[in-house]
């Protein structure tokens, strides 16, 4: 039986991501120990979360389920919900009700294959969940191809993090940023073009693709040109929700619920669905 | 002999083919036939040969005017929500109006909502349309098969029944007491234009209520919308209401429940009555189109007096003119701020 | 199954004596003056002995109100800063004691059987169900709007019903269907019926329309993005108005919102229904609109039902109420929907 019953959950830490202050990274500790031991979540999966008074929303989990004892939920201020979620403070209790979803394969058609990770402005948020959870099981995958991109070097996420993964062999990482900027030595250039530029070799690959639509739009090319398949490309779609258990219909794509059937897709199976997301 | 319908369907039927062979117009918005007795369905058409579909008869209770300025958007060139405006005059839309619908069209050029230079009104007098639940409620219980209309008294049929009655005497409420029929606006005449309507006194409903104790009109209003079930049908229905997100629909603030408290339901219909003060012409769409039955039309028609009495507008009559209460004036009566007790203190 | 003969007396004794110790619930008669509170519209709580009468065809609302109320509670909490709950959601108090619906038809209990297939792991719906107990009666007649038997059902279906009370040349005759029916009825000593009744009962049924869905199921292999493309769209999207008479009135659209309601400190989380007719139902938070326009709104509707619902659990998402049809502003009728999509080849 579903349950709608969210899970008390405290704010831990709160930390503002970008320069413009509209994204934060809340991390939350379960109220009851029961339940914390009790949550796996898959990355690629979401959870709704909940604040007495204002709703729910369906927010991506960026922590791995290896990160034990805590979630983490980078935010955008947008709406009613997130905007009230931005003005509150350590210590405070919210809801958290999930996981909800399906998340990435990353015990089958993931395993023991090369994995390219493009993301696109805040969207990478369920993308750091996967690829710590993928250097923490190393041995599982073969290469590992990191792309992230940001407007520019102050809206990137997890900045100290991305330090950190740079030292790393065992990963191959390329951050770009829009246009460039005073400090900024990295890459310049759209994900697009830069993924184009990597050109991932495709064989005994898989894509894991998430940003905006017109970066996927433009993503898509460049990889085709070297060989890549609808088949090898993940995407994760996102509609308005309400229940994230499949029994709403707000989430709808035709016959698909992108809360229960996704929010992770192939292309291929993007699709034959009608563009109703 | 035809009946009165059958030639103005003919008419109607005549001048949209012509106005769409010869280019004038790129759509018209009128009535095709409904697949139920006492319908008809809104219908768009945009070609010569469809206009053998376009229907009229005592049933067109929907103000066609609602449809305008989406119909005009559509046969614009299609552009992005920053693309300039094309240049050159754009394709006009043909609409069906009677008196009341006409004085939504000004009411919508005056609010900017249509370019009166694109539409071309194709005028009907309005005999008073029929409300189909006073039908439905004449043969309560026994379901109606088939509803013919003759000039002066609907046939009604059912398997084991078959009455005359007098039309008039079903025509709806805001027909009844309508006093201007005929269309403020007209390009194209259909059928003959009608005379102003002699009626003492249009407010006479709204005078009843108005007669009740406050304990009395409290009970009449709880007991009016406590049936609504939040469709919306009335606001969707009417031509007034195109603002992008309603203030029922809107989360940031949130201004009213979602739930059917009495309250919440309440204050949608007070709130939308509001909105359409001033502007309103009493078309009945909202009520007709209600598919509980409830006579929200009271609120708006009260509004009606009370901008009747306060500003001497109706909505629509005068095309030239501003609109009552989006227009500031040093003279305005104030009466709707200072209450009669108030002011009977301070002696305004 | 038990099968009993009842007069109308019988029948109304019986109902009243329900009602005196559960609420019991029937299509108000007529156009309803007041809703009572803990009642829908187009319902009212029998109380009294008025004798128990059902208008021909459907109820003016269907019986959704009673298993997916508007609004359901689903979570309370409080806000005030000295309670150490604050901003605790909890589960509200359950609500508990049998409800009987009398008067509903073969159409609205079959919807309740449909609702259940994506509600079936629904806290809500299904702790509503095992409450309820259905006292249906069949149709000897049909409306020009009915068209149970085109979706699968019949008018005098049984499927969904505790108990089934039909009228057979003069006679009414209970087919007590359910345990739940079976507890109704276990204190009174009712007649039972002749073999004579039983046999008129199933020559009734077998003479009035069947349930045929062959026609119709032969939509359900037809091309999703064929059908998605279909020409009839742009036509009926321009006559609708998008209200939500159709939805909130169609016994099988289920449809929910979620919104936190608060006074004085206290507040509830509440799903109410929703209709996909309403912009706002898909608007994402940046202002996107995968649905945006009109016609896409009411495409989605009538795919729901016919195709995306039939796809996912296999039976169409429609009971053939004809309620759509007789209450839709624009008189867009299902049946004609149906008509054009089977002629998409």
């Amino acid at each position: 039986m579903i349950s709608y019953l969210p899970y008390p959950v405290r704010i831990n830490e709160i930390k503002v991501e970008t320069e413009d202050g509209n994204l934060k990274t809340f991390k939350l500790v379960f109220e009851n120990e029961a339940q914390r031991k009790a949550w796996k979540h898959v990355p690629g999966q979401f959870a709704m979360l909940s604040l007495a008074g204002q709703g729910e929303i369906p927010i991506g989990i960026a922590s791995s389920p290896t990160e034990e004892g805590h979630l983490l939920f980078t935010v955008n201020r947008a709406g009613k919900v997130t905007t009230a979620l931005h003005q509150m403070h350590t210590g405070e209790r919210m809801g958290v009700r999930g996981p909800l979803g399906n998340g990435f394969p990353i015990d089958t058609d993931m395993k023991g294959k090369n994995i390219v990770i493009i993301a696109g402005g805040f969207a990478v948020t369920t993308l750091r969940a996967t690829l710590i959870y993928l250097m923490e099981h190393r041995q599982d995958y073969g290469k590992i191809t990191f792309i992230y991109g940001a407007r520019t070097p102050g809206m990137l996420l997890y900045q100290d993090e991305l330090q950190e993964w740079a030292k790393r062999d065992d990963v191959d990482l390329h951050i770009t940023v829009d246009r460039e900027a005073p400090g900024w030595d990295g890459l310049v250039g759209f994900v697009p073009t830069i993924a184009g530029q990597v050109a991932p070799s495709p064989g005994n690959s898989v894509a894991l693709i998430c940003g905006p639509p017109i970066m996927i739009k433009f993503t898509m090319p460049p990889l085709e040109k070297i060989g890549w398949t609808d088949d090898q490309v993940y995407l994760s779609l996102e509609n308005r929700m309400k229940c994230g258990e499949g029994v709403c219909c707000h989430c709808n794509v035709g016959p698909t619920l992108v809360c229960k059937d996704g929010p992770v897709f192939t292309r291929t199976q993007v699709k034959k669905l009608p563009v109703e997301y | 002999m035809p009946t009165i319908n059958e030639k103005l369907t003919e008419e109607i039927r005549t001048q949209a083919k012509a106005l769409l062979a010869n280019g004038t117009v790129a759509a018209v918005i009128g009535y095709s036939r409904g697949s139920l007795p006492m319908t008809v369905k809104p219908t768009v058409v945009r070609t010569a040969e469809d206009c053998g579909k376009l229907v009229w008869n005592s049933f067109c209770v929907l103000n066609l005017a609602n449809y305008l300025p989406e119909v005009l958007k559509s046969v614009e060139p299609p552009r992005g929500p920053r693309d300039p405006k094309p240049e050159g005059p754009l394709a006009k839309v043909a609409v069906l109006a009677t008196g009341c619908w006409s004085r939504n069209i000004v009411v919508q050029t005056q609010e900017h909502q249509v370019d009166p230079e694109r539409v071309v009104v194709m005028g009907v007098a309005s005999r008073g349309m029929v409300s189909r639940r006073k039908v439905e409620e004449q043969f309560a219980g026994r379901e109606i098969l088939t509803v013919e209309e003759l000039d002066h008294d609907l046939v009604v049929k059912g398997a084991d029944f078959e009455e005359k009655i007098n039309r008039w005497s079903l025509v709806r409420d805001n027909c009844q007491t309508c006093t201007h029929p005929d269309p403020v606006l007209v390009d194209v005449r259909i059928g003959e234009p009608a005379s102003e309507r002699k009626n003492p006194n249009p407010f006479q409903q709204v005078d009843e209520i108005e007669g009740k104790s406050s304990e009395e009109r409290w009970a009449w209003f709880t007991s009016e919308f406590s049936t609504c079930i939040r469709c919306y049908a009335c606001r969707n229905a009417c031509p007034l209401c195109y603002c992008p997100t309603c203030f029922v629909d809107d989360a940031k603030p949130q201004w009213v429940g979602k739930s059917l408290d009495a309250v919440d339901t309440g204050l949608f219909h007070l709130l939308r009555a509001y909105h359409c003060a001033g502007r309103c012409t009493d078309c009945g769409a909202c009520e007709s189109v209600c598919p509980m039955g409830i006579n929200m039309r009271m609120l708006t028609k009260k509004l009606n007096k009370d901008v009747l009495n306060l500003y001497g507008v109706e909505a629509g009559m005068q095309p030239g003119s501003p609109l009552p209460l989006t227009t500031y004036a040093t003279n305005d009566p104030q009466k709707f701020i200072v209450t009669e007790a108030k002011a009977v203190k301070e002696g305004v | 199954m038990k099968v009993f003969r009842l007069s109308q007396t019988e029948l109304d004794s019986m109902v009243q004596g329900w009602s005196q110790n559960r609420r019991v619930y029937r299509p108000a008669a007529g156009r309803q003056q007041s809703a009572q509170a803990d009642c829908a519209p187009g319902w009212e709580r029998v109380a009294g002995s008025s004798p128990l009468t059902v208008a021909t065809g459907p109820s003016k609302t269907s019986v959704k109100t009673f298993l997916f109320p508007q609004p359901e509670t689903m979570q309370t909490y409080t806000l005030k800063s000295s309670d150490p709950d604050k901003g605790l959601l909890k589960e509200p108090e359950k609500t508990t004691g049998k409800q009987i619906i009398v008067g509903l038809r073969p159409c609205d209990a079959r919807s309740v059987k449909l609702n259940n297939l994506p509600f079936r792991e629904d806290p809500f719906y299904q702790a509503s169900l095992a409450r309820t107990v259905m006292v249906g009666f069949t149709c000897n007649t049909m409306c020009a709007t009915c068209f149970c038997d085109q979706m699968g059902g019949s008018p005098m279906g049984t499927e969904g019903l505790d108990i089934a009370i039909s009228q057979v040349d003069g006679t009414m005759i209970a087919e007590v269907l359910t345990p739940a029916g079976e507890e109704l009825i276990a204190d009174l000593s009712l007649t039972p019926a002749e073999d004579s009744d039983i046999n008129a009962l199933a020559e009734r049924r077998k003479d009035c329309p069947q349930a045929d869905s062959a026609k119709l199921d032969a939509l359900k292999s037809r091309d999703l993005n064929k059908l998605y493309g279909a020409p009839v769209w742009q036509a009926l999207g321009e006559s609708c108005i998008n209200c939500g008479a159709c939805t909130f009135n169609c016994p099988t659209c289920y449809c929910f919102d979620v919104q936190d309601e608060v006074v004085r400190g206290q507040g509830r989380r509440i799903r109410y229904w929703d209709s996909c007719m309403f912009p706002l139902y898909s608007l994402h938070t940046t202002g996107h609109n995968p649905r945006g326009q009109k016609m896409q709104r009411t495409r989605n509707r009538f795919m729901h039902k016919l195709k995306y619902f039939p796809d996912r659990y296999g039976p169409f998402s429609c009971v053939g109420c004809g309620r759509c049809v007789q209450d839709c502003p624009v008189n867009i009728d299902i049946r004609e929907v149906i008509h054009d999509l089977l002629a998409v080849e």
